[in-house]
């Protein structure tokens, strides 16, 4: 991105150190969650998964799309590039996610309530 | 867009990236067409990695008790500590690039080699970190006892600390020995002897009246599963094949298999990812210092080699989650 003048200049510098203190403070956060593990947050269940690992999940995509954002410059390409690569990434993403765990599910289940034995 | 006009002979041909579809350079676009295909591979891998985990999905190890190491910390359970650290190392190693692709656009080669150069520094020590990281998952800490249906017991004391085959084992005078090429004309490969025998670890279990055994499979609250004495003497008695200490492509002492086949599989393209990164950036600081892009007169380059750079930092954000905290 051309910028022609100094002031231009200082911005995108200093929108690279705010994404940067983003980033470190989400990291940190997942961190002290993940050891500590609020007891609030590993009970509570929500679409079959506990709230915690959700909110993992939640904050891994917001950093994401933090860097997709400013570091690689999405934001400053055009509207069309910037789908074309997202939306491409996102569909076939939850696709997979989708089939793929929905497949796991099934097989666990199998395993479970089938007559093999699977622990000996 | 200015800034980033290449001048490399092509203007004008189509197909040759004279053409600017999107606005976006015919490098840059390229990029991103790699890029997106290698983000669906990454999404097949942990895609795949969550189908066996929801297949094992109250059997699956415990991330906090696999990866609990800290350089220089001996024997001291720091769960994430170093993998956080290594995060923080690739996310920083990402600032300096794109503080390097900023520098570009203003032809400042001198900053442009200063952010380039701390970028491979980071990118370095993060593949160091790695390498670290396998060999503490190979080598292992605590070894267990496999079963029949190839699950593995481990070892807990009265107080619920985990018991380490080495502090169970009584020595027992061996009735196998290694063998070797030396003593058969026919000798193909021998297979390697356990540091202790399931013989050892069982006579040793038996002595020692406080040892409990610890099943892979998780409880409610997702600890794993602590067997009263009784039950411990009947699986260690009845299911027990074998003793395993660390992890490879076969066995692994924290549970499943399928883990360590993933951990491997995944940290370990991704390990490839960042080398060959750190490769292409090298070649890349070399060029900025010998003037390549000034004479260009664009560092659109080091924009592209950015882009990947990034692109690796992301797949890291996501296997973190899905490996460690997940």
């Amino acid at each position: 991105m051309a910028h022609d003048t100094t002031q231009h200049h200082e911005s995108a510098t200093k929108r690279i150190w705010i994404v940067f203190a983003i980033l470190s403070v989400v990291t940190i956060v997942e961190v002290i969650l993940g050891i500590i593990k609020p007891e609030f947050l590993t009970d509570t269940y929500l679409l079959g998964m506990r709230l915690l690992n959700w909110i993992f999940i939640i904050l891994t995509i917001y950093k994401a799309y933090y860097i997709a954002w400013a570091f690689m410059h999405l934001e400053h390409e055009t509207k069309g590039l910037r789908r074309s690569i997202v939306w491409t990434g996102i569909f076939l993403v939850c696709y997979l996610i989708f089939i793929l765990l929905t497949e796991g599910g099934y097989i666990y289940d199998v395993y479970k309530s089938g007559h093999v034995a699977w622990d000996f | 867009m200015e800034a980033t006009v290449v001048r490399t002979g092509t203007e004008g041909k189509t197909w040759g990236g004279g053409n600017e579809p999107l606005k976006s350079s015919y490098g840059k676009m390229m990029m991103w067409f790699f890029i997106l295909s290698d983000a669906l591979t990454f999404s097949g891998f942990l895609a795949a990695y969550g189908f066996s985990r929801f297949k094992f999905i109250d059997s699956w190890p415990i991330a906090d008790e696999v990866f609990n190491h800290f350089p220089f910390l001996h024997g001291v359970d720091a769960p994430m500590y170093y993998v956080a650290l290594m995060t923080f190392i690739l996310i920083f190693s990402s600032v300096t690039m794109v503080l390097a692709v900023d520098a570009g656009h203003h032809m400042k080669k001198g900053k442009v080699t200063i952010y380039m150069f701390l970028t491979i520094i980071g990118g370095a020590i993060f593949v160091g970190s790695q390498a670290w990281e396998w060999k503490n998952f190979i080598s292992g800490e605590y070894g267990a006892v496999t079963t029949k249906g190839g699950n593995v017991l481990q070892f807990i004391d009265g107080e619920g600390e985990r018991v380490a085959l080495s502090e169970i084992a009584v020595p027992i005078a061996g009735t196998r020995v290694e063998h070797e090429s030396n003593n058969g004309i026919w000798f193909d490969a021998g297979q390697d002897l356990p540091t202790y025998s399931l013989d050892e670890v069982k006579a040793g279990f038996i002595q020692n009246e406080d040892l409990l055994i610890r099943t892979q499979m998780l409880t409610e609250d997702g600890e794993k599963t602590i067997l009263s004495r009784e039950e411990s003497l009947m699986k260690l008695n009845h299911d027990a094949i074998g003793t395993v200490e660390g992890a490879n492509l076969v066995q692994n002492e924290y549970g499943a298999p399928l883990f360590a086949d993933f951990f491997f599989f995944i940290t370990g393209f991704h390990g490839f990812h960042v080398l060959s990164g750190v490769i292409i950036n090298i070649i890349i600081f070399f060029n900025v210092i010998i003037g390549t892009y000034e004479r260009r007169g664009s560092y659109e380059m080091v924009e592209k080699v950015g882009l990947y750079w990034h692109f690796v930092d992301l797949v890291w954000v996501f296997v973190f989650t899905f490996f460690y905290l997940v």
